[in-house]
């Protein structure tokens, strides 16, 4: 029963987000316009696709504008300006009275080909993609494991899942800079938790390869409440027959984990490792509050280097910063592609 | 190509700044007649010690001029610079008069940003000003803010250790490696505290060996030139022989405390960390034992980088004329021995030094030494931004294995990404 409810009901919603605007009125619409086009002309079709959908469309176009101005707009400007020599001191101004009209050429694809001929670029891309693929690697099997182990009837069962929600609700700032504290190699927690158990202090933060471990540390501590309030719902959705049946069977413990457990959480891991790669991604507070990119920028993924372009470093280098933008939003949307051919190969309703 | 778009915008830029404040100019002087009135908002960037004080000194104003009404704002230095260029840049917000850092000046008048303020009210006895202080005033030609406070590094001592090592306050660094040893063999702590976690603190090794960032006149980056790396040389020689200690973040806190709590011997701070360092347990009851002298030599010179605030008036503001006066008053004799007095800060006007109750002043005697060394940093629109390439540099050759040569060679290339627009060789 429960079952159904996930997995049949899991990629309805899941298509309509997909196209929670369009979608709807694009599908019947163009169906439509097959139908009608073959009896009558252009404007026939179009006049009874409208006295025909007018309210649905009416119902969808404020969506569709308040998008428009809030996505639409800024994403078009980013590319528009990726494409010029933008910056602080050439776009227009107006400064009280006066108005300094803006000063900057269409330069084409200059600063692409100058960002992608450059070793910067492609050592931050290397990082930022270990640095996504440990986040989620290790926040997916951490999530998963505690889901499992809260879903059984333990004593103070609810008391541990508050706690573990608790970093949830705790701004994500606040926490870095609670965990910053505890990096501090001289006078943090951690270090002197070390220095009892005679370990030499650990330079956190100071280290190349450390501040790689205490970003997705503390990334990985951000990101396993959600991973367990998913998996928890996941699980709860797989029916207790199925464990009994297996249990006659004689399936041992590793062999139901394996067979029933993993293939009932499937649909909604696969939509949870999206979305988390996603963010951490793009995670700007973790890496920016932490390191600031540092020790010599071996923690600097690509997000907060943009962000050094266009914020820190003066005259605010805009077009630069708006094409390292484009180049994210491309490896995100090549990596989603991929990433649902790969499942739809799998047999998922996507 | 590149090179003449680059030049004619920039050109365009200041051809039209120049006509538009002209305008602005002569309506504020048609106005100079009469009394002044009206709204002038400042926005004040001094820390929380002081920030009271400032309060207090900015509505004094009103009480010279009963017609304006002075609205403060306190900014946090942090923020400071990217609000006021948010809200200069997207015209709405902006202060009439800002509290401005030094290194902030050229960067908002190339942006347009700030009224010139030569042949104004607000420029008022500009022949008192400290020379290095007024230097960072001016862009181009033209004269954009008004010195308020001014301060740089000097090198703390712990006089209590220092006697105890039975050694001197080290005049140069290779002194300062001697006395280290010496301070750990008598009295097992460690001489040195050095910041390795913000770049403002690679300026007195630079200085030190003869060096600088760039040389704007000759359009010339210089920080990859023989002292660039002998600089960061001496740093990791500091640490790697022991006689310093270092973080590459949160040295700020650390310093401090390491220096409070007697682990250190001495520290490279500015005046702003004076009043810290006495609350700590090595000074809370024994004031005298805190020394200050000027930062140590390095093989060529000593040099410390000048620090310190101006007050600059926003181009685009209603009131002109009255931001000028005000900024006029802030930058004044009798507000500047008001602020020594009441928060032990360096004036900005030679005259003011005479006053007793100025020369009496013990921080003043500290830093005034120091101050009148200062090495006056380039004062060019990119300044700001020179400073992240040396942070990660710093980070490479004190905590990693690169070399020094290899360190200035990377921030010698880093500055000419930086600075291509301008055709920096």
């Amino acid at each position: 029963m429960a079952v159904e409810t996930t997995t049949g009901s899991r990629p309805a919603p899941a298509a309509g987000d997909g196209g929670s605007t369009a979608g709807p009125g694009r599908g019947s619409g163009g169906g439509d316009a097959d139908r009608t086009g073959r009896k009558s002309g252009a404007s026939g079709r179009l006049g009874r696709a409208v006295s025909r959908y007018w309210y649905a469309w009416a119902m969808v176009a404020p969506v569709v504008g308040v998008i428009g101005v809030i996505v639409g707009y800024p994403l078009l400007r980013g590319v528009y300006l990726s494409l010029t020599d933008a910056d602080e001191a050439n776009v227009e101004r107006v400064i009280g009275v006066n108005h300094l009209p803006a000063t900057y050429k269409f330069t084409g694809l200059d600063n692409y080909v100058s960002i992608l001929g450059d070793s910067v670029f492609w050592d931050r891309l290397g990082w930022t993609v270990v640095w996504t693929a440990g986040c989620v690697g290790v926040t997916f099997v951490l999530g998963l494991t505690l889901a499992v182990m809260l879903n059984r009837q333990v004593r103070g069962r609810s008391f541990y899942r508050i706690g573990m929600i608790v970093p949830w609700g705790i701004p994500a700032f606040v926490s870095v800079f609670a965990w910053k504290m505890l990096f501090n190699e001289k006078n943090g927690l951690l270090n002197q938790v070390l220095d009892g158990g005679g370990i030499d202090a650990v330079p956190w933060l100071g280290d190349p390869f450390w501040a790689k471990v205490a970003v997705i540390a503390v990334n990985v501590w951000l990101g396993v409440p959600f991973m367990i309030v998913a998996m928890l719902g996941a699980l709860q959705g797989i029916p207790g027959e199925l464990y009994e049946a297996a249990e006659m069977d004689g399936a041992g413990p590793w062999q139901r984990f394996r067979n029933i457990t993993l293939p009932g959480l499937r649909a909604v891991s696969s939509t949870v490792v999206l979305l988390s790669t996603i963010w951490t991604f793009n995670m700007f507070p973790v890496i920016y509050l932490l390191t600031r990119g540092g020790p010599e920028d071996s923690t600097e993924i690509l997000v907060t280097y943009a962000f050094r372009l266009s914020f820190i470093n003066s005259p605010r280098d805009f077009a630069t910063s708006a094409a390292w933008g484009v180049l994210i939003l491309v490896l995100l949307s090549l990596f989603t592609v991929v990433y649902r051919r790969a499942l739809r190969r799998q047999g998922e309703v996507w | 190509m590149r090179r003449v778009t680059a030049v004619t915008a920039a050109a365009a830029v200041l051809a039209l700044t120049a006509t538009a404040c002209g305008g602005d100019g002569g309506s504020s002087d048609n106005a100079g007649k009469g009394e002044i009135a009206g709204t002038v908002t400042y926005w004040d960037t001094s820390n929380d010690a002081e920030k009271g004080t400032y309060k207090k000194i900015a509505e004094d104003f009103e009480k010279k001029h009963p017609k304006v009404d002075v609205k403060y704002v306190h900014v946090n230095f942090g923020d400071a610079n990217q609000k006021f260029k948010n809200a200069a840049g997207g015209n709405s917000g902006a202060p009439d008069v800002m509290r401005t850092e030094v290194a902030w000046v050229a960067d908002f008048a190339n942006l347009g940003y700030l009224a010139p303020l030569d042949g104004t009210p607000a420029l008022d006895d500009a022949g008192d000003y400290l020379k290095t202080a007024a230097g960072s005033t001016r862009f181009k030609g033209k004269t954009y803010a008004v010195p308020q406070v001014t301060d740089t590094l000097g090198l703390f001592y712990n006089k209590k250790m220092l006697k105890e090592a039975g050694v001197g306050v080290p005049g140069s660094f290779d002194e300062l490696k001697k006395s280290a040893k010496k301070i750990k063999s008598k009295t097992g702590k460690t001489g040195l505290y050095l910041r390795g976690d913000d770049p403002y603190w690679f300026l007195p090794y630079l200085y030190g060996e003869g060096g600088d960032l760039v040389d704007p006149t000759a359009k010339k980056v210089t920080v990859d030139d023989a002292p660039g790396a002998k600089a960061f040389a001496r740093m990791k020689d500091l640490v790697d022989s022991g006689a310093a200690v270092t973080d590459s973040s949160d040295g700020q806190e650390n310093g401090l405390k390491a220096f409070q709590d007697g682990d250190v011997a001495m520290i490279v701070d500015g005046p702003w960390d004076i009043a810290g360092a006495q609350q700590g347990k090595e000074f809370k009851d024994d004031k005298d034992n805190l020394g200050v002298a000027p930062v140590p030599a390095g093989s060529k010179a000593a040099g410390s980088p000048q620090g310190g605030w101006n007050l600059s008036v926003y181009a685009g503001t209603k009131n002109m004329r009255t931001a000028q006066e005000f900024a006029k008053y802030m930058s004044s004799a009798e507000v500047q021995q008001r602020t020594t007095e009441e928060l032990s800060l360096l004036p900005t006007r030679e005259s003011v030094y005479d006053k007793p109750s100025v020369r009496g002043n013990k921080m003043v005697e500290f830093f005034k030494p120091a101050v009148d060394e200062a090495v006056q940093r380039p004062w060019i629109a990119e300044g700001n931004s020179l400073f992240e390439p040396v942070r990660g540099q710093m980070d490479a050759v004190l905590t990693g294995g690169r070399s020094p040569e290899e360190a200035a060679d990377k921030v010698g290339d880093d500055f000419r990404k930086l600075l291509k627009d301008q055709d920096y060789k």
